[in-house]
């Protein structure tokens, strides 16, 4: 009736997850009874779950993925420490089922339901303002997307106290991840979190590609977009071309555990190498979905922090398209030791090599734009400081691991995870942190306190390095990634010195908690009345903060690169704004319930599949495609925004740029 | 509370010498690991290793340089630099730009090239010697080390003689693992059906490790192995002795040692059966089994054959 | 020192307008252009987004089978003592199954030119039979892999099978998954008639039975055709 599922699927033998899961339900509870008490389920329902909206869609995004990172945070304290205490004839805290568990989820956590939804998330909420235009192109489509990965999160946090979690590493490799190797739920919770999250991201590339070539206000062509734009294309493109890769690769091995099939098993024809470049083939485009984007966030903050134009556009552009293709030509430069021969060996690392001249002049170009600029040194700007000195240093050992006979020396050694938590902690996450800054204004209306913005800087570039670059020695010492247990007490002041950073860093993650926390408390002293805070450079921060939900009350007609800044300096010339627009009624499109229906069914079908629990997953599928059907059955999918209301919002913002004219005014003339 | 830019710069200054100093303690702390090789193929890897860091360091030391240089220089409290608000595009510089990375990566290329041959595992090492043949079978969780022409076998635990080539073949009968010692140089895959080739050479009376680089299941942690090189006469004594004492490697005791365990101390067979290894390989020996499936009372959940602990 | 000859924002547009790397874009005219979303009219109809999208997403899918693909090259000989793929080919009926699919292609084209000429009748008309059409190759092909198994032919088998039986299967799956969306596109053809966004829908649905098409032409080739002569 019940499938594989019994009442022991529940670890009650195992305190760690048992109160965690207890401790994580209190406080879900204590969320929900919190939102009854206080009445805002409407609230919610009407402005955040049925909403539509690129803005609220985005701010979900990045809330899910601040939480996943926290929590894979948690599952990274665990494994640096467990490291420390268990050397020699200790054995840490963590057994290794137990360990095995928790370093998977930390990898599989932190990339799909950390890194990816905040990138996407910044993707949703600015790429449309950047663009000039009202939303994307599905935007139902996309609050599907955010619902659909809401619902892979919860699988997985689900598997923390109903069964267990994959013990293979974020990619399961086969033969240890078939159900020979893995007979328990683990690795079929893994599976199809990762897949509902994958079509939700596919849908998301897919809208991001249409929306970017088919949606631009007008006047803006291809080469006038911003650059945080162009990174987002490139990052659309590559998660269309690759995410089937990885639902394929994931269904091949569900047919291989659930219905005994053979395309990666041990025996009987299977070839487990197979699943090694497939995976890889996706797993290696994935990092630069994150990484484009992030480049893309620095490129805004550079030339907005310098005062000056991005330098070399056109470089920079075609550096990004160059970095996407390559991206797609370097995967088995993770398996160098697979024995593919000397020749492919060299040909994917030149390959790999070849992808540091797009990085390089990336580099140089942001260094460029600060030549002649004036640089202020706010929170956005010293993250990526941190990040040139991070990052190239994380590039420079990737190079080092591009070239095979030095691969042999440190694959898959601790050397190997320093260089790729060097390149994604201090590439991805210092430009989510920067741009977290720097939009926060556009997203809210108030400013992050930028005292405790910078507290939370150096503890976190302090914190990242003291982890991290003992690692790098361990790698070279030979210690081995993954290990629940340390034979070697020569490497015991490298794991000790880990820790210490670990601790550095959770200060730094507690920083950033205050700011939040002061901010929002000191909201009115941090408001930001003009929507323009940091005399930016792109058309978001022609928007009022919080941006309108219909972005633009006219479309803008764009005449340069960097539209924003010829209509800013044009009527600071003048003096005045331009002429009040026509203003007309606006259509938007209406809210709607399908993305988180689909979600809750996506989650049935994915619980019930694992515990292969098939009426339920028939049900599951079958109430989604009632829900598809009803929601294409509708009628009205937009509604008329009356030409009043979009004026009054629009005077609302044009008194306030006024003003901020008025002030610069002044303050030019007393000079 | 907003720090002058000075101080912010200054603050970075500390930072970085704070971390050269770690990177010269590394240095000191190199020994015993990849760096510190005992034979020529991890000498020629790790020389590969330093060649490309130092090739990388001539480029991004004077990149960060020029990048913190930069943004002091131009920091907006500076008002005796000229301020070029519309400067974005300077043809010499994107040359400049291009061609340093590409220039590097050409001669890195080179070094990819070249290196990616010499130190192709498959390739034997010239030698006047003829090479030792071991054959390395990887289970959950402990490696047997058979030698073909001393008709001996031991698991975790490998003894080699010095000056003298070894060739690796290696399987799994299991799950992936690599074969790694990290002081004799290149590691490579260990696959069910297949057969991967190595050669390593030690130059130096050493003891040593090697492990698996690649996660297998829980007992991963403690698939540790002892290498010792030895000179060659001590080494014929020791094979000599080994052979005759001991249990014999038949199939029973293969089957015996397929099913998991972890933690194994070392242990030597005095006998082998001589097509056990192609018999692993081509799998008519079924690879080992793997935990125990789901149910009642771990419902859903591995029960390894270990228990937990 | 800021160029002081020139207003600020006059020396923007003039470096806009001078901009050495303008790639042929031309100055927008001062009427609306309506625009198709390419270079700088503005953003395209709703028609045209929604064919853009659904073709990019047709272009991920085709990435998928590609995979499938590559699976059934990489396998194609791991056939673990078991049957080879001429031993699986039936040439009558892949023949049939062929027949049925490319003619429901042709009856889904006459069905939306139906729809252009706003004729509700014929575009159910000929929906139907490239549903029915489309539910012959579904039945045949299901005949078949129980034929299959009748003789132990499993995808449990070998690595061969199941690489055969997934990529045919994965194909066979889309089939019936549009089969379905068929359905329902009778029904609101039905009910609501030629509104704008049932005929988006309809443009969709054209895009993938054609696709889909497409691809049992290379599935029958590289499966069947190839395995039949070696």
């Amino acid at each position: 009736m019940f499938g594989k599922l019994t009442w022991s699927a529940i670890p009650w033998e195992q305190p760690i997850p048992l109160i965690t899961s207890l401790v994580v339900v209190l406080i879900l509870l204590g969320v929900l009874a919190l939102v009854t008490v206080k009445r805002w389920w409407p609230y919610l329902w009407r402005e955040w779950i049925t909403s539509v909206d690129h803005k609220r869609i985005g701010v979900m995004y990045c809330l899910l993925g601040v939480v996943m990172l926290i929590r894979g945070f948690a599952d990274a304290i665990m494994m640096r420490s467990q490291q420390a205490l268990a050397i020699g004839t200790s054995q840490g805290y963590l057994p290794p089922e137990h360990y095995d568990q928790v370093f998977s989820a930390h990898g599989t956590i932190m990339i799909f339901f950390g890194a990816m939804p905040l990138v996407i998330g910044f993707m949703n909420f600015l790429t449309p303002l950047q663009l000039g235009v009202r939303d994307v192109a599905f935007p139902t489509l996309n609050s599907v997307s955010f619902w659909l990965t809401a619902s892979g999160a919860l699988l997985v946090n689900i598997s923390l106290f109903v069964g267990e979690f994959a013990r293979t590493g974020w990619l399961p490799y086969p033969p240890l991840s078939e159900s020979t190797y893995s007979p328990g739920v683990g690795v079929d919770y893994y599976l199809w979190a990762v897949q509902i999250s994958g079509i939700g991201t596919l849908m998301t590339g897919i809208n991001f590609v249409t929306t970017i070539l088919k949606m631009r206000c007008p006047g803006m062509s291809y080469m006038r977009m911003p650059m945080f734009t162009w990174t987002a294309f490139a990052a659309s493109l590559l998660i269309v071309a690759v995410f089937p890769i990885l639902t394929a690769t994931l269904a091949m091995l569900s047919l291989d555990r659930f219905f005994g099939w053979h395309f990666f098993t041990n025996d009987l024809g299977g070839n487990p190498m197979m699943f090694v470049n497939l995976i890889w083939a996706w797993g290696h485009p994935e990092v630069y979905i994150l990484v484009l984007p992030a480049f893309g966030i620095f490129s805004e903050v550079f030339s907005t922090f310098s005062g000056k134009p991005l330098f070399g556009y056109r470089s920079m552009v075609m550096a990004t398209l160059f970095i996407c293709v390559v991206s797609m030509m370097v995967w088995l430069h993770h398996f160098f030791t697979m024995g593919a021969g000397p020749a492919v060996n060299a040909f994917f690392g030149i390959a790999s090599s070849v992808i540091a001249v797009g990085t390089g002049v990336k580099i140089y170009n942001w260094i460029f734009t600060m030549y002649g600029g004036r640089v202020r040194f706010s929170v956005p700007m010293l993250w990526s400081l941190g990040f040139i000195f991070t990052f190239v240093i994380g590039g420079m050992t990737g190079v080092m691991l591009a070239v095979p006979p030095a691969d042999f020396l440190v694959h898959n050694s601790m050397f190997l995870v320093a260089h790729f938590h060097n390149v994604i902690v201090g590439g991805v996450v210092f430009a989510l942190m920067a741009g977290i800054d720097f939009w926060f204004p556009k997203a809210f209306g108030f400013r992050l306190h930028e005292g405790w913005g910078k507290t939370a800087f150096w503890f976190a570039f302090v914190g990242f390095w003291v982890t991290f670059a003992p690692l790098y020695v361990l790698g070279l010492l030979g210690m081995t990634r993954r290990l629940q247990h340390i034979n070697f007490p020569q490497w015991t002041p490298w794991l000790y010195m880990s820790v210490v950073g670990v601790g550095i860093l959770i200060l730094g993650v507690i920083s950033q908690v205050v700011q939040l926390v002061v901010s929002i408390r000191d909201r009115e002293k941090l408001r930001d009345v003009t929507g323009d805070p940091w005399d930016g450079r792109s058309l978001e921060w022609a928007t009022p903060s919080p941006a309108p939900f219909f972005n633009f009350a006219v479309m803008p007609n764009v005449e340069g690169e960097e539209a924003y800044w010829g209509i800013k300096l044009r009527a600071i010339e003048t003096q005045r704004l331009g002429p009040e627009p026509q203003y007309e009624p606006i259509e938007m499109p209406v809210n709607s319930v399908v993305g988180f229906y689909t979600a809750v069914f996506a989650t049935v079908t994915g619980f019930s599949l694992i515990w292969q629990i098939w009426w339920l997953a028939a049900v599951g599928l079958v109430g989604a495609f009632i829900g598809f059907v009803v929601f294409a059955w509708r009628d009205v999918h937009e509604y008329h925004v009356p030409a009043d209301e979009v004026a009054r919002v629009d005077r609302a913002r044009r008194a306030a740029r006024l003003a901020l004219l008025e002030r610069i005014a002044e303050r030019e003339a007393s000079t | 509370m907003c720090p002058s830019p000075t101080r912010e710069i200054r603050r970075t200054r500390p930072g970085r010498a704070a971390l050269l100093a770690a990177l010269v303690s590394m240095t000191s702390a190199c020994s015993g690991g990849v760096l510190d090789p005992a034979g020529p193929v991890g000498a020629a890897d790790s020389n590969i290793l330093i060649v490309a860091t130092v090739i990388m360091l001539a480029i991004i030391v004077p990149t960060i340089l020029l990048a913190f240089w930069m943004a002091w220089r131009y920091r907006a409290s500076n008002t005796r630099v000229e301020y070029l608000p519309y400067w974005s595009y300077s043809g010499r510089i994107e040359a400049v730009v291009w061609s340093i990375p590409i220039l590097t990566i050409m001669f890195l290329g080179g070094v990819i090239w070249i290196g990616s041959y010499r130190l192709d595992p498959f390739r034997p090492l010239p030698s006047a010697q003829p090479p030792l043949e071991v054959q390395v079978v990887s289970l959950d969780w402990k490696w047997l080390f058979i030698y073909p022409d001393q008709h001996i076998a031991t698991v975790n635990q490998l003894v080699v003689p010095v000056g003298r080539p070894v060739h690796f073949s290696i399987t799994s009968a299991s799950v992936f693992n690599q074969f790694f010692i990290p002081r004799l140089g290149s590691m490579i895959m260990a696959m069910p059906g297949m057969v991967s080739q190595l050669h390593l050479q030690a130059d130096k009376v050493v003891t040593t490790f090697g492990q698996s680089a690649q996660f297998s299941g829980d007992g991963f942690a403690d698939m540790t192995f002892t290498v010792s090189s030895v000179p060659e006469a001590q080494f014929a004594t020791w094979a000599q002795g080994a052979a005759g004492a001991g249990p014999m490697l038949d199939e029973a005791a293969y089957l015996k040692l397929l099913q998991p365990s972890r933690n194994v101390p070392p242990q030597a067979f005095g006998g082998v059966d001589p097509t056990l290894f192609e018999a692993i390989a081509t799998q008519k020996i079924a690879p080992g089994p793997g935990p125990e499936p789901a149910r009642p009372p771990h419902s859903g959940r591995e029960v390894s054959a270990l228990g937990s602990r | 020192m800021i160029d002081t000859s020139l207003p600020a924002a006059r020396e923007v547009a003039r470096r806009a307008h001078e901009d050495p790397y303008r790639l042929g874009h031309r100055d927008h005219g001062a009427g609306p252009v309506e625009g198709a979303g390419h270079g700088e009219t503005g953003p395209a109809r709703k028609r045209i987004i929604v064919g853009y999208g659904f073709w990019i997403f047709l272009l991920s899918d085709i990435v998928m089978f590609a995979c499938f693909f590559a699976a059934f090259a990489v396998e194609r000989n791991a056939t673990a003592g078991g049957p080879v793929m001429s031993e699986l080919v039936e040439m009558p009926r892949v023949g049939w199954e062929t027949a049925a699919l490319l003619l429901s292609s042709y009856t889904c084209g006459l069905s939306f030119a139906a729809t252009n000429a706003r004729s509700k009748l014929w575009t159910q008309v000929f929906l139907i039979i490239t549903g029915l059409l489309g539910l012959a190759f579904v039945l045949m092909e299901l005949s078949e892999f129980i034929g299959l198994a009748s003789r132990g032919i499993t995808p449990q088998r070998s690595g061969f099978l199941s690489a055969f039986f997934g990529l045919v299967g994965l194909h066979g799956l889309h089939v019936t998954l549009a089969g379905v969306w068929l359905a329902t596109m009778l029904a609101q053809v039905q009910v609501k008639g030629f509104r704008p966004e049932i005929v988006h829908r309809l443009i969709c649905f054209n895009l993938f039975w054609h696709a889909l098409d497409i691809v049992w032409i290379g599935i029958f080739t590289i499966v069947y055709l190839i395995g039949a002569i070696t």
